[in-house]
């Protein structure tokens, strides 16, 4: 080919040519690894859409022992009006008897109100336990139908493949009856 | 600057080969006074005072007639609103909401995240409260107008008694720099002092025009600043990264030739 | 070695496995790396690559903003704007793909004028050529699909002027424009199907290019000379010397595009498609993206509906037969003194073209528009045709490697005596 023609380079001009190389590729490549950000990046939440995040929710209609579900950031959310009951289930059941150890007191900011993401934990099938016709397991909270996941009173995991208790949403309470979560 | 000068000048003159010049045939003739602004050039970056004032210059002016629906309150945290100045902002408006449990509309008060809340329901609205003539969004007007900023700014200083012998038609106002020179809008800014500055800037007519086009400039390209700065970085690494490429190929012919 | 499988020179032994089974590895080998390329192209053989990239550029940012366009009348312009606005880099995604399809005109456009003036589109290159014209044409069809997604006022009435062109067809003209549009006007079912097509298009032209570079590497490429390598010492290989030189050409590429999009995003636009879309105003002048203005200005030129459309098409249809048209056996125009001057009007009348199809249709753009049309075709029509016969080209130069050695010290003694032995 063409390279029988070159005339033998001097050896110190070869290793300038390498390490020019070297360098302007690793310029180029820096270059293309920094374009890339910017796609990966526009995939990421938007701002309005990170901007839309408060849901308020007047609790009043709720009686005691049955459940709203509201949507906050396209999720819903449980909010359960807990009776005395349920809440001294929640607080007896000792920790070392939980998955994801965790006190019922940490969990709510009023004792009646109950507040969760109502997301299996697991791969994110919504647990049933809203309705009063639905079957709540056999721990009195929720139960996801896909996989046989058991939530407690408290929404904490007690039995099946789920590893991690409902999440509780940041959320204040804007009075005594009303909520504002986000 | 004057790099920055011959380089437009240059690219400038690439477009008036490419035939952008067509466009700007729409000013009919009359050549717009040149404005500097400080998001001009370069370097170019909003005056954040200056874009505050006319966010108030807006809402006091403008707000009455014309949208803003492409913005939201919490915009205004990038012109240095604390988050607390935004949120009284968007609660001094009545956002309509719902239906709640009862399937009810609501109106609440609104919240950063809510649009600017526009002075009219829909076009109709807005053109029957005007005498026919539809005051448009102005989200994006220094893009939507051919000279940009300096058309806005022009315009709005633009209002002066026709020329003798032009008859301007009833409701009608006669306009320097308006296409066909006849426009529906009244001359909005008016009179020295018709706002009053929280900072204490003097409320001339020419700093009111001038703070509410750093506004609408800001509201049409928020991104400015970002795109700007990173064009200075990407063009300095790309003008070394060129002079890689070149030596590269200067030593990789160097045999050939 | 096993039979059936493809015997590979590569010694990395997953390279190795690999290129047994499925020769990818070889292939790119042969043909980016050994493929024997001519020695002295200047940096207007560039722009191929350059146009590769630029597809490539497209595409991705395309696929990215589709990831958050509507395509919807009602929210179409919003959901733009809210990619200015809120989308992470959505500005840069968006700017990159507007002016991304002026750099594509720019870089395409340049890409042609090399191969008219070097004769690229000569034998044997007629099929490569019109490969290419191909990819001219797909192009036009996506650019003017995408300049009418973000539902703007140019993008609403630029759709309702150039399917109207098809009106102009008698009989079916009626039918088959409101088949494009389904429905009675420019609307929602409009901007669905040409956002659908718009996507589909780029992967249409990248078959389309991948045919166009399948041509070009049976022949080989065209050079300033415009005669054939008639042996290794008239060529080099593609790798490192053409990539290296590309390089050169894709980092200037990239600073002028990164000014247009850093700092002048809207200078080719129109200001009047940051309007939303009213198809009940249409705004005082409607001009198409720059890059259509030639055979806009053609269109135009023409009093007569249906002729002014057939011109149109006509100045286009007529680069596919152009390699038959051009019968000067003579390739490069260095070589033809003729010949030269005449495509330097040609290329003038185009650019006159260019900016005439922007200026409103009055006096004395609609003459100048007129002479320049007539021009255009004319040089291909009779100018070409006749030269070939009148002209005396210059004498061609005995080899590739002559020329470009010439004063260029010694000479290697192989390349002096090869072409010797062959002339």
């Amino acid at each position: 080919m063409a390279d029988s023609m070159a005339q033998p380079a001097p050896q110190d001009g070869e290793t300038r040519r390498d390490f020019l190389q070297l360098v302007a590729g690793s310029f180029a490549a820096v270059g293309v690894g920094a374009i890339a950000w910017p796609f990966i990046s526009s995939m990421n939440p938007a701002r309005d859409t990170l901007a839309v995040s408060t849901t308020d929710i007047d609790l009043k209609p709720i009686a005691a022992g049955s459940a709203i579900t509201v949507v906050w950031r396209g999720k819903p959310v449980f909010v359960r009006s807990r009776t005395e009951e349920e809440i001294k289930s929640a607080r007896a059941t000792p920790l070392s008897e939980l998955r994801d150890p965790q006190a019922d007191q940490e969990r709510v900011k009023k004792d009646q109100w109950l507040v969760v993401i109502g997301i299996c934990t697991h791969l994110g099938c919504i647990p049933l336990g809203q309705k009063p016709t639905d079957e709540r397991g056999p721990f009195g909270g929720w139960f996801c139908p896909c996989h046989g996941s058991a939530y407690d009173t408290s929404g904490r995991i007690r039995q099946g493949p789920a590893p991690t208790n409902l999440p509780v949403p940041s959320y204040a309470f804007t009075s005594d009856t009303q909520i504002r979560i986000g | 600057m004057s790099g920055f000068r011959s380089l437009r000048a240059l690219v400038l003159g690439l477009g008036l080969m490419a035939g952008a010049t067509p466009a700007l045939a729409a000013g009919e003739g009359v050549s717009l006074p040149d404005t500097r602004f400080s998001f001009d050039g370069l370097f170019g970056h909003f005056d954040r005072a200056s874009a505050q004032r006319g966010f108030q210059v807006y809402k006091e002016v403008c707000a009455s007639c014309h949208s803003m629906h492409l913005l939201s309150y919490r915009n205004l945290r990038q012109l240095g609103l604390s988050e607390a100045e935004v949120a009284g902002i968007a609660a001094t408006v009545q956002v309509m909401d719902g239906p709640n449990d009862e399937g009810q509309m609501v109106e609440r008060p609104g919240r950063a995240s809510d649009r600017f809340k526009s002075p009219f329901a829909n076009e109709q609205a807005a053109r029957s409260a005007n005498n026919g003539a539809y005051p448009p969004d102005l989200s994006v007007i220094t893009k939507a107008r051919e000279g940009g900023a300096d058309y806005i700014h022009a315009l709005l200083v633009g209002y002066e008694d026709p020329p003798p012998g032009v008859q301007v038609a009833d409701g009608m106002h006669y306009n320097r720099y308006f296409a066909g020179h006849q426009i529906a809008m009244p001359q909005p800014i008016n009179s020295e002092g018709q706002v009053e500055y929280h900072d204490g800037t003097k409320a001339t007519v020419e700093q009111m025009v001038r703070d509410v086009t750093q506004f609408l400039t800001w509201a049409a390209e928020p991104e400015l600043e970002e795109r700007k700065a990173m064009g200075v970085k990407i063009i300095i690494f790309l003008t070394i990264l060129g002079g890689l490429a070149y030596a590269v190929k200067r030593k990789v012919w160097h045999d050939v030739h | 070695m096993a039979t059936g499988l493809h015997k590979s020179d590569f010694q990395n032994p997953v390279i190795r496995w690999v290129d047994a089974r499925l020769p990818v590895f070889t292939m790119m080998q042969k043909e980016y790396g050994t493929f024997p390329t001519p020695r002295n192209f200047n940096y207007f053989w560039n722009f191929g690559a350059l146009a590769m990239v630029n597809l490539v550029i497209m595409i991705a940012t395309g696929i990215f903003l589709a990831m958050n366009y509507t395509a919807h009348t009602g929210m179409a312009f919003d959901s733009v704007e809210r990619i200015m606005r809120d989308v992470n880099y959505g500005w840069l995604l968006r700017y990159a793909h507007a002016n991304g399809a002026s750099m594509f005109f720019i870089v395409v456009y340049i890409h042609i004028f090399r191969g008219l003036y070097y004769g690229s589109y000569k034998a044997p290159r007629e099929l490569l050529w019109m490969i290419g014209v191909v990819i001219f044409l797909l192009m036009m069809a996506t650019a003017f699909m995408g300049y009418v997604l973000p539902w703007g006022q140019m993008s609403f009435w630029g759709a309702t002027v150039i399917t109207n062109l098809f009106s102009a067809f008698p009989l079916v003209g009626e039918s088959i424009v409101t088949w494009l549009w389904g429905g009675f006007s420019v609307d929602n079912p409009t901007l669905n199907r040409f956002f659908s097509l718009h996507y589909l298009m780029p992967f249409v032209i990248f078959g389309v290019v991948f045919l166009h570079v399948a041509a070009l590497h049976i022949t080989g490429s065209n050079n300033p000379l415009g005669i054939d390598p008639k042996g290794p010492q008239d060529t080099v290989p593609f790798h490192p010397y053409y990539t290296a030189k590309d390089s050169v050409g894709l980092v200037v590429y990239f600073i002028v595009f990164a000014v247009l999009v850093f700092f002048f995003p809207n200078l080719l636009g129109h200001a009047d498609n940051y309007i939303p879309a009213n198809p009940l105003v249409t705004p005082p002048h409607i001009v198409p993206e720059w890059y259509f203005l030639p055979f806009y200005a053609i269109l135009r030129a023409v009093p007569d509906k249906l002729g002014g459309v057939l011109l149109m098409f006509g100045s286009i249809a007529i680069l596919f037969v152009l390699p038959w048209l051009d019968t000067s056996p003579v390739r490069s125009m260095r070589f033809r003194p003729l010949a030269r001057p005449f495509f330097a009007v040609w290329c003038l009348c185009f650019l006159v073209l260019l900016y005439v199809g922007g200026k409103p249709p009055e006096e004395p753009f609609v003459t100048i528009a007129r002479v320049a049309t007539a021009y255009y075709f004319l040089y291909f029509l009779v100018i070409l045709p006749l030269l070939g016969r009148l002209e005396r080209p210059l004498p061609l130069p005995e080899s590739i490697a002559r020329p470009v050695l010439r004063g260029g010290g010694p000479l290697p003694a192989g390349a002096m005596s090869k072409p010797m032995e062959k002339a």
